[in-house]
């Protein structure tokens, strides 16, 4: 064991930092611009899964069963090397196909939170804001989407995390994301241990940072509708002083 | 003002409605009572169309409203609505709740509907609570704001449906206040109510509906003096 320590060489890991930091750069941008763009097409499919007109509702119920019922490697791979080169002639470079897949798969399982959370506010509401004679969209737009995400708050947050980690598989198309940093220390000197784990608790230590920013947002919003004052995002442990 | 041609209404096999014919004149108080599942509610809704109408017509001010070519939008502007629920907005306060028609709908400039709104609240005695929010409220305070939110859009007609039939006695009076209120300032009102009282008191008609239509009609002196159907013999029986 003391032997196993001994050998431990984190200076390699040093000496690839920049190949790290980079990795770090890479995923968190991935799964920002899958979010970002998984929530926008998101709510349109899952207000579409919700309309009565078959044009509009069959579409995003097949939209959703293919991204839900493929897996996202075959997804990732198809766009890279199919998909994008057959539109535009040549590959627009990883990022643009990793970040299309992980949007484009993550739209899929947030329309499910989205109409489900549109399903989930009191018919009442709608029926109060068409009473006054707002229209369909209007009455969507100021009425149920902003009580419907304070209940999507939860599980878009698990999609985060779920984002976060499935970006590491757009390494498979050579994106140099924090497990392609990895791999490639782990190429350089044949020894897994120390860049797999390393890549494993920065991973880690993402997740925890999310999960503490979740879980304040959920706390902000979800409990009450009355604005209450802000407490700090990260505390620590210590009781936060006030209320 | 509204007039009502053989309205039917049906959810599948069921006929809830089965031939409704009912005019109503500006500025007058209609109250519907009945037994539950005789179809009041449901023939409310369709006034501003919250139902599909299956068969029959609906003029507001000569205008055939469940018609294709009839933009529903602009019908409902010019007819409020109170529900049993209050259906306030939760995630806006009082004020937000009375203006966002106003401002969305009517265009009305932000200092207007303000001053608008805390009118409407000084009538329905809430002007204190404009920046409260609807779950620190009562239930009775919810449904002034629902009238003052309903009233904000200036509409021509005012549909109650059973407004006071989710609050907790004490506060079923503080309601009925602000509607009769209403009816005093001129409003047209279609009243369903489970409240005597005040149908006796405020309606200028009643109509008795059971089983989908209009069993019996009249002044409440009518109605409640001299019923003339069986059916409304016994379900006075049972209320009064």
């Amino acid at each position: 064991m003391i032997d196993f320590l001994d050998a431990i060489r984190f200076d390699m890991i040093w000496n690839y930092k920049e190949l790290f930091i980079r990795g770090l750069w890479i995923t968190l941008s991935l799964t920002a611009v899958g979010y970002v763009g998984g929530i926008i097409l998101g709510l349109f499919l899952g207000i579409g899964k919700l309309s009565k007109i078959k044009w509009i509702y069959y579409p995003a119920k097949y939209y959703v069963d293919f991204f839900r019922g493929t897996p996202l490697l075959v997804q990732i791979l198809l766009i890279h090397l199919a998909v994008i080169p057959s539109i535009f002639g040549h590959s627009l470079g990883y990022f643009v196909s990793g970040a299309t897949a992980l949007m484009l798969n993550c739209a899929a399982y947030n329309a499910e939170i989205i109409r489900a959370g549109i399903q989930s506010i009191e018919k009442g509401q709608m029926e109060a804001a068409r009473s006054l004679g707002m229209p369909q969209g209007e009455a969507m737009r100021f009425i149920i989407l902003p009580q419907a995400f304070r209940r999507m708050i939860p599980p878009l947050g698990n999609e985060l995390i779920a984002l976060l980690k499935d970006s590491s598989l757009v390494t498979v198309i050579a994106a140099n994301d924090l497990l392609y940093a990895g791999k490639v220390v782990a190429g350089a000197y044949a020894r897994f241990w120390e860049p797999y784990i390393t890549v494993a608790i920065l991973y880690l230590l993402l997740t925890w940072v999310f999960t503490k920013v979740i879980a304040y947002v959920e706390k902000r919003y979800s409990n009450s509708y009355i604005p209450s004052q802000r407490r700090r995002l990260f505390s620590f442990g210590r009781a936060s002083a006030g209320g | 003002m509204i007039k009502i041609q053989g309205l039917h209404k049906s959810f599948g096999k069921l006929e809830v409605l089965r031939g409704i014919n009912c005019n109503i004149s500006e500025k007058e108080v209609v109250c519907v009572i009945g037994p539950s599942g005789s179809g009041k509610s449901t023939f409310l809704r369709c006034i501003n169309l919250l139902e599909e109408v299956t068969a029959g017509s609906i003029y507001i001010d000569g205008v055939k409203i469940n018609s294709k070519d009839t933009d529903i939008n602009e019908i409902r502007k010019e007819v409020g609505m109170v529900f049993q629920q209050f259906n306030l907005f939760p995630h806006m306060n009082v004020l937000e709740n009375i203006t966002i028609a106003p401002k969305r709908i009517r265009k009305m400039h932000e200092i207007e509907a303000n001053d608008l709104a805390y009118q409407l609240l000084e009538k329905v005695g809430l002007r204190d609570k404009a920046s409260a929010y609807p779950e620190q409220l009562s239930g009775g305070q919810m449904q002034r704001v629902a009238i003052a939110r309903a009233m904000a859009m200036r509409p021509k007609v005012m549909l109650f449906d059973e407004p006071t039939s989710a609050l907790d006695p004490e506060m079923v009076k503080e309601v009925l206040d602000v509607m009769k209120q209403l009816a005093k300032d001129g409003m047209t009102m279609v009243v369903v109510t489970h409240e005597m009282g005040f149908a006796r008191e405020m309606g200028d008609r009643v109509l008795f509906m059971d089983e989908g239509i209009i069993m019996e009609e009249g002044t409440p002196s009518e109605v409640f003096g001299q019923p003339k159907s069986t059916r409304t013999q016994d379900f006075l029986s049972k209320v009064l």
